[in-house]
């Protein structure tokens, strides 16, 4: 590689003469002078960052659940936004019951959140950077307002074979983040549907992400719940494109 | 995670010049879904010219018997009959949500497609299924997202009831908390065919109403299990 000396800092040693005092008792001082060795560090030239930008497009398909501002992450293969059977991150949690997408963002290595909620039928367009990364990967999150802790989103979508001017296009599912028990009251439902309680730390679910089993509604035989026949969903739940853009 | 029991159909692998090669395939099942179970699941290697079932036709009797009760019997049968190379733990328990159970083998020479099927638990004649899915020849990860289908031989009344073919009702296992007491969700099936399963209905009481299913925990979205199969 041409350019890999760069990176390696300059090693130079410089002979400098410095005034050392020596006080050898009260009242006879002398200076002498003692070359000292010093090493000087000259840093290299700092590489120029290069930055590599996604332009994410999210399309809500539902008929009426509100998509809570997007929280897309770039992370790497060890990091794990959400895994289908394990435990939810308390970050997660507050996303999935209440929309709130401050922890999801702080994942990962970089991330970018939406500015507003997604209305049926709307999409909204945000764009992550991160420096001189290519293989990073792209997990995107958000809420199902009109219900107790559904999220949909896209789980680890390599962006490795992504070159500038490419698009990848997909679906997000609907799944439960397992932390709040589907009662559908109107209680528990934050979206506008409902208006009630978001993030509630107890938690009072199966305890794992899976897919969600879809809202019954109080029109489909769930007495308890708020919901209509105008807050049922199916997968997929939004459209999302990727593009890279530089 | 569990191990599926190894089936070689030895018996109908003669030796014939077949295009496809043997393969090193590992095949990993995950229930995706947060309420529902399924009985042992059968991950079967076979050529293209077969099949276990047909998306518009009717059940075989090794399907009804699998879709209705959970047993393997019939498909092993049939398995071996078509020199098809068989991953299965038939005495294995429920694969409950989000559990995998995950096998390898080596399949045969001509054996090019993977089909999977599993009983859903409950429901009157659900399975998950995997239909001639090709197997790639390139070595790598493949990740494929299984439906929920509907065998066509059983009327959904979603009532406790047998796990035997032909007979109505669901099986119900003591590891499933049902209810009692339902008057029935369905009584006829209007598609006799296999089909894409239109979801359990259930209800929100334990002791009657239609259904001995709970509306908000037996019901399904669509995919239902993720298939992932590794070519070594």
């Amino acid at each position: 590689m041409l350019n890999q000396f760069k990176n390696k800092p300059f090693r130079s040693a410089l002979l400098l003469a410095l005034p050392l005092a020596i006080s050898a008792c009260s009242d006879d001082v002398r200076e002498v002078e003692v070359p000292v060795e010093v090493i000087v560090e000259v840093p290299a030239p700092e590489p120029v960052p290069v930055d590599v930008s996604y332009e994410i497009t999210v399309t809500n398909l539902t008929k009426g659940q509100p998509v809570s501002p997007i929280a897309a992450v770039l992370h790497t293969d060890d990091d794990s936004i959400f895994t289908v059977g394990e435990v939810a991150s308390v970050e997660l949690e507050q996303l999935a019951e209440s929309g709130m997408s401050e922890g999801m963002l702080s994942l990962g290595m970089t991330s970018a959140s939406g500015t507003g909620p997604i209305l049926p039928g709307e999409n909204e367009t945000v764009t992550i950077t991160i420096q001189d990364v290519t293989d990073a990967n792209l997990s995107i999150t958000a809420m199902l307002g009109n219900t107790n802790d559904a999220f949909t989103g896209l789980n680890a979508l390599d962006l490795s074979t992504l070159e500038v001017g490419d698009t990848w296009s997909g679906v997000g599912r609907a799944y439960d983040a397992g932390t709040e028990v589907n009662s559908e009251s109107a209680e528990t439902v934050p979206g506008p549907a409902a208006g009630g309680e978001g993030y509630n730390p107890n938690r009072t679910d199966t305890g794992y992400v899976a897919m969600h089993p879809g809202v019954v509604s109080s029109d489909d035989g769930l007495s308890t719940s708020v919901l209509t026949v105008d807050h049922k969903f199916d997968n997929p739940t939004v459209s999302i494109v990727v593009t890279r853009t530089e | 995670m569990k191990t599926l029991q190894k089936f070689c159909a030895a018996t109908a692998l003669a030796v014939t010049a077949l295009p496809t090669m043997a393969a090193d395939v590992t095949v990993e099942i995950q229930n995706i879904t947060q309420g529902l179970y399924f009985t042992p699941i059968a991950a079967v290697a076979h050529t293209p010219d077969t099949s276990l079932f047909e998306v518009g036709e009717m059940a075989s009797a090794e399907i009804q018997e699998m879709a209705e009760g959970g047993s393997l019997a019939g498909i092993t049968t049939v398995a071996t009959a078509i020199g098809a190379d068989m991953l299965a733990e038939p005495t294995a328990g429920p694969l409950a949500p989000t559990e995998k159970v995950a096998g390898t083998f080596m399949t045969t020479d001509g054996n090019s497609v993977l089909s999977v099927v599993a009983m859903i638990l409950p429901s009157n004649d659900g399975f998950i299924g995997l239909d001639n899915w090709e197997i790639p020849t390139e070595v790598g990860t493949y990740t494929i997202y299984l439906n929920a289908y509907d065998a066509g031989t059983e009327a959904n009344d979603e009532l406790v009831g047998s796990g035997e073919p032909g007979m109505p009702g669901m099986p119900a296992p003591p590891f499933l908390t049902l209810g009692t007491g339902g008057s029935g969700v369905a009584s006829t099936e209007a598609n006799a065919t296999v089909h894409i399963h239109p979801g359990n209905i259930g209800d929100d009481s334990l002791t009657d109403g239609a259904s001995d299913v709970t509306n908000s925990i037996h019901r399904w979205l669509n995919p239902v299990a993720k298939v992932t199969v590794t070519v070594n």
